[in-house]
């Protein structure tokens, strides 16, 4: 253990351009209290980040990466210890600082001042009762850096720093006042205040939509090349690949393979960091498995020109808002799903996507248009008429434990459909339930159990498995595989696509990422405020983009 | 009596997750104090072998002592034997009137919060003017209506508080109404009076539990509160509140014939809220019924 620990950080040190080293971590274990004595997340790991670096740990939920980046500013978490063989951190002054075994006391001179630390969620992690300025400007006075009438100027200049447009005007406003780029863009400006070398920013882009987030990293792009070292957090690969000079694949507390990006994501060499790598849904993935090897075979081709299953024509539905404005959550949409066929509806947040979902599942009327299934008049129908045809349009969302009761055993919420739809006896259901079940590769342990004791891959299963329980012919699935590492996410995309295969289901897919758009789709949507801007076969969508939004859209997506 | 088993089945469990909640000192005395009220009620006969309205002449107004635990009253009437065989009455009052309570709360609750728009708002006024008036009042209006008498004291208890039900289930009605599960529930072809059976009202009444245990304690204060002013149970039977008035006349000569029920009654009050307080904190930190 200990040659090869030594081994790869020689390695980690032969990387080019001998850099100074800002942060220095050697053998940094963290443990949590458990139901089983104390819990090892943090097992072992070491690395270093130079001045002007990017390292990224990329990592699956649970493997460690947040809590380590945490430990660093002694923040790990409730009844954490963590201990490290050295822990060395050089400081604005060029003084190097041990970060092992600190008080309280001593790491509030570190966090701020040495450490500036971006979290995921601005929105939570700024007051909504202090405007922007003060929040940037609270490192300065806490650290008595700058003389209190000069603070203004010197927030100016932060907000500045990380493109934020009228830094006057933006310092006066409260957080809610900012779009989300924005407050991001604060966050960061207040971590840089107190000028910290290392900078550590935990998924901070992970909330935001990805023409948002290309601005958020270029913004980090630019702090590196100014020399400061910056530890980002991600389970993003294509975010790792853009940013990063060295990648950290990290894999239930350890660091399976330390390099840099280029030579990670081309040449992996640990079989996880090659698992994780192929997991990643993109153009290259079509027609193949995502979580096994091995060549898919082609989907049987639907008849053409038959009558579509879906057709939505010239739809708008209007919100009012608070303020009695009114939004055009869709405006003259129109779309055509054929059965047997995946139509992907790809667009950012406030696009109008979920609206589409929601119209096509009869959960919302539409104020203008309508909603056709099967040639029958499905949004105008009243809910009597409509609700002994809703067994054939079935629907799976990104947080299932929002759509189920949460009194509900897994085995009652399969059977819920089967007990409206079929006449099928007790044991006949049951027998029905566990052959859904094993249709989704759930072990038939889970019956009794509640869906909030499962993983969010189970799940999704769950609610898979409940969906396909009164055999629809069309899926609507609004952002199913957002909420899951990518790992599950292929896991359960590989579920639909052969689902797909063997029961000729139609599905409108509904999703933010383009990669999984791709993936999936036959045929590409292509939405902003409540229009399609464009529509095509998944190829010619992707490869000539025709409209500028589109090309817009994909430029902005981090590759691998 | 449920809801007690339930108790000790977790604290006998060391309650799992969230057992440290259940074995918090303080906890033991009200739980011991409930049980022995509950088998008060059950088998009065195993506490005391006298009956409730045998008068002995011979021991009139005596303290408490040996013999007599409680003393006697004026008529020589063991005091300890009338709190003991009163409780199965005030009990029974106490939880009848919260059941009335909380079913009148359920449905005009829900009613409130699903009702067309005309009616949901005339029933929201209602509730507001019931809530306006203290409890006690309505309970004095309903007595004036029907009269004396144990069963309509029991009525008279329960109708007053549904208005405080009705406004917890009509908010938790609106919340659950909202929820993804509902319109999930829609989506997957379920009828409106299938959804509100299975997946509204279960939910929306998870809460009203709490209220409910608290609530008890509650209503066997107003029912006592209704026989002590005479309006409630008539003497001679031996109902807390009654025998509270009945000692009223002798609290400078003999003052154990009202101040030792009243303090079974206080105590009672006390072990039963804080059980509620209990139950709803478990129930905060994630528990599930």
């Amino acid at each position: 253990m200990n040659v090869q620990l030594i081994g790869r950080h020689d390695l980690v040190r032969a990387t080019p351009a001998a850099r100074s080293t800002i942060l220095d971590v050697e053998d940094l274990h963290v443990s949590f209290p458990g139901r089983l004595g104390r819990r090892e997340v943090v097992r072992g790991i070491s690395f270093t980040i130079g001045a002007g670096e990017i390292l990224a740990i990329v990592g699956e939920s649970g493997s460690g990466k947040s809590v380590t980046a945490r430990a660093l500013v002694g923040l790990a978490g409730p009844g954490a210890k963590q201990r490290a063989r050295a822990l060395s951190l050089s400081g604005h002054d060029g003084e190097t600082h041990s970060l092992n075994g600190l008080t309280e006391r001593q790491w509030s001179k570190i966090r701020g001042r040495e450490i500036g630390f971006v979290l995921q969620d601005a929105l939570v992690s700024l007051d909504p009762l202090r405007t922007i300025g003060r929040e940037v400007g609270e490192p300065l006075l806490t650290h008595r850096l700058v003389p209190r009438t000069e603070i203004g100027a010197e927030v100016e200049t932060l907000l500045a720093r990380v493109g934020i447009p009228d830094p006057a005007v933006r310092a006066a406003q409260y957080p809610h006042e900012l779009s989300g780029g924005l407050r991001q863009r604060a966050l960061i400006a207040s971590a840089l205040a107190a000028r910290p070398r290392l900078l550590i920013a935990d998924e901070p882009t992970t909330a935001l939509d990805v023409t948002v987030q290309q601005q958020i990293l270029d913004v980090f792009q630019a702090l590196a090349r100014a020399g400061h070292g910056i530890l980002l957090i991600t389970h993003d690969l294509a975010v790792a690949a853009q940013l990063a000079d060295r990648i950290a694949v990290m894999q239930n507390g350890e660091l399976v393979e330390t390099g840099p990006a280029r030579e990670v994501l081309r040449k992996p060499r640990h079989a996880y960091t090659q698992r994780l790598l192929s997991a990643v849904p993109s153009a290259a993935t079509r027609g193949r498995w995502l979580s096994t090897q091995g060549a898919r075979p082609g989907k049987p081709q639907p008849p053409e020109g038959g009558e579509p299953i879906l057709a939505l024509r010239d739809i708008a539905v209007r919100f009012t808002r608070p303020d009695r404005g009114v939004t055009n959550a869709a405006d003259g949409v129109s779309l055509t799903v054929f059965s047997g066929e995946t139509l992907g509806i790809v667009g950012e947040s406030g696009s109008g996507k979920t609206t589409i979902g929601k119209v096509a599942l009869a959960s919302r009327k539409p104020d203008q248009g309508e909603a056709l299934f099967r040639g029958l008049a499905w949004s105008s129908l009243s809910e009597r008429q409509r609700r002994p045809l809703r067994r054939h349009i079935q629907t799976i969302v990104q947080d299932p434990l929002n759509s189920f009761d949460p009194r509900y055993t897994v085995r009652r919420i399969v059977e819920q459909p089967l007990r409206l739809h079929t006449a099928l006896g007790k044991g006949d259901r049951q027998a029905r339930v566990e052959e859904l079940l094993r249709l989704v590769n759930l072990p038939t342990e889970v019956l009794d159990r509640r869906p909030a004791t499962l993983s969010g891959g189970q799940r999704q299963r769950v609610s898979i498995a409940q969906a396909l329980a009164s055999e629809p012919d069309l899926l609507i699935c609004d952002e199913p595989v957002s909420a899951l590492d990518v790992t599950t996410q292929a896991q359960v995309l590989d579920l639909l696509i052969a689902l797909q295969h063997r029961l000729g289901l139609a599905m409108l897919f509904i999703s933010h990422d383009l990669g999984v758009i791709r993936h999936m789709s036959d045929r590409i949507a292509v939405m902003k405020d409540g229009v399609i801007v464009e529509t095509g076969p998944a190829d010619a969508v992707f490869d000539a983009p025709q409209h500028a939004y589109t090309r817009r859209l994909l430029a902005a997506v981090p590759r691998l | 009596m449920s809801l007690a088993l339930d108790i000790v089945a977790r604290v006998r469990n060391g309650g799992g997750r969230a057992g440290h909640a259940w074995r918090a000192p303080g906890l033991v005395a009200p739980l011991a104090f409930v049980l022995l009220l509950v088998a008060a009620a059950a088998v009065p006969h195993w506490f005391t072998a006298l009956a409730p309205d045998a008068v002995d002449t011979d021991a009139i107004l005596l303290p408490p002592g040996l013999a007599h635990w409680f003393g006697t009253d004026q008529l020589g009437r063991d005091v300890f034997t009338r709190v003991v065989h009163g409780t199965s009455q005030s009990l029974g009052i106490g939880l009848g009137a919260t059941l009335i309570g909380c079913a009148g709360g359920v449905l005009l609750g829900t009613a409130a919060g699903l009702a067309p728009p005309m009616l949901q708002r005339l029933l929201v006024r209602l509730i507001d003017i019931l809530l306006a008036f203290p409890e006690i009042l309505l309970a004095l209006l309903i007595i004036a209506v029907l009269g004396r008498g144990p069963a309509n004291t029991l009525l008279a208890v329960g109708l007053s508080s549904i208005a405080g039900y009705a406004r917890l289930v009509r908010s938790q009605v609106l919340r659950v109404w909202q929820s993804g599960y509902v319109e999930h529930a829609v989506s997957l072809g379920e009828s409106t009076p299938a959804i509100i059976a299975r997946h509204v009202v279960p939910n929306a009444i998870r809460p009203l539990v709490v209220l409910a245990t608290i609530g008890v304690g509650n209503a066997v204060l107003s029912a006592s509160a209704l026989s002590f002013i005479g309006l409630g149970v008539v003497p001679p039977a031996a109902e807390w509140g009654a025998l509270l008035a009945d000692g009223r006349n002798f609290l400078d000569t003999a003052p154990w014939i009202s101040f030792l029920p009243a303090t079974v009654v206080a105590a009672s009050v006390i072990a039963i809220t804080i059980l509620g307080r209990r139950l709803q904190l478990l129930l905060s930190q994630g528990g599930q019924p």
